[in-house]
């Protein structure tokens, strides 16, 4: 797919990758041989019928192709940029095989495009109103999936959001040359368009208890996400310059900074920054300090090239930016100036042992190799803890030893009655698609939930 | 959005905003606080509840101009709207029977430890509150403050009402009158919370504080309000803002409040109160 050129990209902060044309996305549908079996849709957790939409561009009826879509992903413009599809949809396609997979995602994101520039777009049947109501709590792919799923059957939907805006980490985390705010902007304002009330600046559990929520609705949906962010417990971690990565993210994204000073919330312009972690998100922290001009930024992970937990785009994207990769690496101590603030990184060497419960190389440090890196920023990006909002203020719902909301597996009901749960804040920090897939199932369960009441 | 019902300058550079927020007063308590943002391109900021009127839905907030946000809070007129009041944020400050009580209040604080004062009194506390100010006209409140108050002290720098002193002198004064707190709470900025823990530790009883760490969402999902307190890391906006003075890591603390400081800034608002 045509990308913006790295030295330019690396400068702004607009959408990298810059989607097929209509004669690319024919061409590309033309390669699938719409397969009787077709693996591919084993491999995407929402079950989109892969090879009817394919055939729908390739027979050139994208509104088709956004139709059958629609039918199984309210968001495919968000997942069409992020599913991570080389280990999902793509990998189990018959092509890959050859090496040469059909690049559904890039597909599936030119049917969400041409879509939006659409004077109108076609309004899906809403079933007769049941009178029932629900609270979606998050505005995140779980609760957006719960919402737009439920809405479609009949039933009246409350989204409530804690921050401003909403979409959770597609607004506040995701940055806008990766999934641009507006691509967000529509999808929320169609769900309203269906019908869902959306309640921003509302944290239920302190708002409002999660108890009265239930009482004013006959089911509730959880979606709260991600929380309080992981550090390393290493000496200096807080100095000036050290940041979350979900700080670092939110001052440029929800708050804009990039635009600063255009806009109020500052974000401080580093010259060296280090970002501590291996993810997508390490990446984002990377590429992002590029373009708030950075003259070097480098991710510090304390495994090999080969463990990498970042999707292999990204990580290429990274690469031709020219952020630096400093592997097996492991920051030990920070030390800082007299005033605060970050001046150098200590740092000690690893070598990869025997598999661990993971079936990864167990990095061990390597003794006496410790060295030092000037830097004069540090994101931290090793992970978070599920949002602690609503487990503490709720001592009825059962949670496990690592927070996260305890569901039943198939039906995402939790320990109280009339009360579901799903996403981030269910399974730990996982993707959008798997978010979305567990709105789904829940939205399930609570259509029959909602059915069986007079 | 979110109507403004009152705002208007009570000493120099303070003011009291009344905003409609029936949703945030409906659960509020003392030590809680919102965060108030004015729209796109603006900060959040966070704000302690200084006074409240559930049956009217009325939140009442004291702040104090040092910025670019508490600037153009200062601009607003009464039926003007605001998109963002969220909260009540933070864990409301322990209120229980604890016998006699200290409370501290100076800059914008005096106007945040009024529900605290107010509900130790409903508790049926002994509440000793001191006002604490540059010079006579920063005090506020007064009036306020002593309807749930056994004893009010004033005290000055300059010496202009009542003692003069910092917060140090009312430790003094105490000694002086043998009284002995079983807590002392204080509220305002980062050098009078500091030298409130530093001053009345010697009481060996809790001087709770609330600490004014920047923050962003307010929910514990950034991170950037984090301070060590008793060696531990604390998220100030989820595990606070309230904290046994005496536990904080006060070097740290100031020099985190300080990483989007603009000298001029510093400036404006040394001319308030001499805090940061
Ligand atoms: C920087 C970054 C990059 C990522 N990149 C990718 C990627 O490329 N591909 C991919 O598939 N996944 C990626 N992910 C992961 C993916 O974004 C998450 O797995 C997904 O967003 C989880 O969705 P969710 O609906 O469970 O929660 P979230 O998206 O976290 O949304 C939860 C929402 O609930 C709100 N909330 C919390 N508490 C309350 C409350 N008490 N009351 C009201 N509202 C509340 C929050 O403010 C938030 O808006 C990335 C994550 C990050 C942080
Ligand atoms: C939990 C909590 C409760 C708070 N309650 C109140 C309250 O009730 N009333 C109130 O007036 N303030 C309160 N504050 C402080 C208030 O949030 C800040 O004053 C405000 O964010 C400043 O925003 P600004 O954009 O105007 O200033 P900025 O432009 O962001 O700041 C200007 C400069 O002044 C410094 N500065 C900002 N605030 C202060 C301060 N309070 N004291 C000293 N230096 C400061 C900053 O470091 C900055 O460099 C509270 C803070 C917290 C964390
Ligand atoms: S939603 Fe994700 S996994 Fe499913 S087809 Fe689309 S890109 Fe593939
Ligand atoms: S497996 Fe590949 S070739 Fe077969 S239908 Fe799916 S996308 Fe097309
Ligand atoms: S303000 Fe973001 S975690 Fe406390």
């Amino acid at each position: 797919m045509p990308k913006q050129a790295d030295f330019i990209r690396k400068r702004n902060f607009k959408e990298v990758a810059l989607g097929y044309s209509a004669e690319d996305a024919i061409e590309e549908a033309g390669r699938c041989l719409d397969c009787k079996k077709p693996f591919c849709v084993d491999g995407c957790p929402v079950e989109i019928d892969i090879p009817g939409f394919i055939r729908a561009i390739a027979e050139e009826d994208f509104a088709l192709a956004i139709k059958i879509l629609k039918e199984k992903n309210c968001l495919p413009a968000v997942c069409g940029r992020v599913c991570p599809q080389e280990e999902q949809c793509e990998i189990k396609c018959i092509l890959e095989k050859k090496g040469a997979p059909i690049a559904i995602g890039r597909l599936e994101r030119f049917a969400a495009e041409w879509e939006s520039q659409q004077d109108s777009i076609e309004m899906p049947v809403i079933d007769d109103k049941t009178g029932k109501k629900v609270a979606v709590i998050g505005s995140g792919p779980a609760g957006i999936t719960v919402a737009g799923d439920l809405i479609l059957q009949g039933h009246d939907v409350t989204m409530y959001e804690a921050l401003h805006e909403p979409g959770g980490v597609l607004t506040y985390g995701i940055p806008e040359f990766r999934l641009p705010a507006s691509v967000v902007t529509r999808e929320i304002e169609y769900l309203q368009k269906l019908g869902v009330k959306l309640i921003c600046n509302f944290v239920v559990g302190k708002t409002r208890s999660l108890k009265k929520i239930l009482d004013e609705y006959d089911a509730v949906f959880v979606g709260t996400g991600a929380g309080l962010p992981w550090f390393m417990n290493i000496p200096g971690e807080n100095l000036n310059g050290v940041y979350s990565a979900n700080e670092y993210l939110t001052r440029v994204n929800l708050m804009r900074g990039f635009q600063y000073p255009k806009t109020y919330t500052p974000v401080v312009r580093h010259k060296k920054v280090a970002v501590v972690g291996g993810g997508n998100v390490a990446m984002d922290c990377a590429r992002t300090a590029l373009r708030l001009g950075a003259e070097e930024a480098v991710i510090v992970y304390r495994r090999s090239e080969t463990e990498l937990p970042a999707r292999e785009e990204e990580y290429e994207n990274a690469d031709e930016e020219g952020v630096k990769f400093s592997f097996l690496t492991l920051p030990e101590k920070l030390y800082g100036d007299k005033n605060g603030w970050l001046k150098e990184i200590e740092c000690s060497k690893m070598e990869l042992g025997e598999p661990d419960a993971s079936g990864r190389r167990r990095p061990i440090r390597i003794d006496g190799s410790e060295f030092r890196m000037k830097m004069d920023a540090c994101i931290v990006a090793i992970g978070n803890s599920p949002n602690p909002i609503i487990p503490q203020t709720t001592p009825e719902l059962a949670v496990s030893k690592w927070g996260t909301i305890e569901v039943d597996e198939e039906s995402f009901k939790t320990t109280i009655d009339r009360v579901w749960a799903g996403g981030d804040i269910v399974s730990g920090a996982a993707t959008v698609i798997l978010a979305m897939g567990a709105g789904r199932k829940a939205a399930r369960s609570m259509h029959e939930y909602l059915s069986s009441l007079t | 959005m979110f109507k403004i019902i009152e705002r208007k300058s009570i000493v120099p550079n303070l003011h009291l905003l009344v905003v409609h927020a029936p949703d945030v007063v409906e659960t509020i308590q003392p030590g809680q606080f919102v965060i108030i943002h004015c729209g796109e391109g603006s900060e959040r900021i966070p704000l302690t509840a200084a006074d409240w009127d559930r049956e009217e839905g009325t939140l009442s907030i004291v702040f104090m101009e040092v910025g670019t946000s508490t600037g153009k809070l200062a601009m607003l007129q009464p039926g003007d709207e605001i998109p963002t009041v969220v909260g009540p944020l933070g864990v409301p400050i322990e209120i229980e029977k604890f016998g006699v009580v200290v409370c501290i209040g100076g800059c914008f604080g005096l106007g945040s430890i009024f529900p605290v004062v107010r509900a130790l009194k409903e508790k049926g506390n002994e509440v000793i509150t001191m006002l604490e100010g540059r010079s006579k006209n920063l005090l506020y409140w007064e009036e306020k403050l002593s309807k749930y108050s056994d004893k009010v002290i004033k005290l000055t720098r300059d010496g202009s009402y009542g003692y003069k002193g910092h917060v140090k002198k009312g430790s003094e004064l105490l000694r002086e009158l043998g009284i002995k707190p079983d807590r002392v709470i204080a509220n305002g900025c980062t050098t009078l919370s500091y030298l409130a823990s530093r001053d009345y530790a010697h009481f060996d009883v809790p001087v709770i504080v609330t600490l004014n760490t920047i923050m962003i969402d307010g929910t514990g999902m950034c991170g950037v309000c984090r301070c060590t307190v008793d060696g531990k890391m604390k998220f100030a906006c989820v595990d606070g803002p309230s904290f046994d003075g005496r536990l904080v890591d006060w070097e740290e603390l100031a020099a985190r409040r300080k990483q989007y400081i603009s000298e001029e800034a510093f400036l404006v608002h040394h001319s308030g109160c001499g805090g940061f």
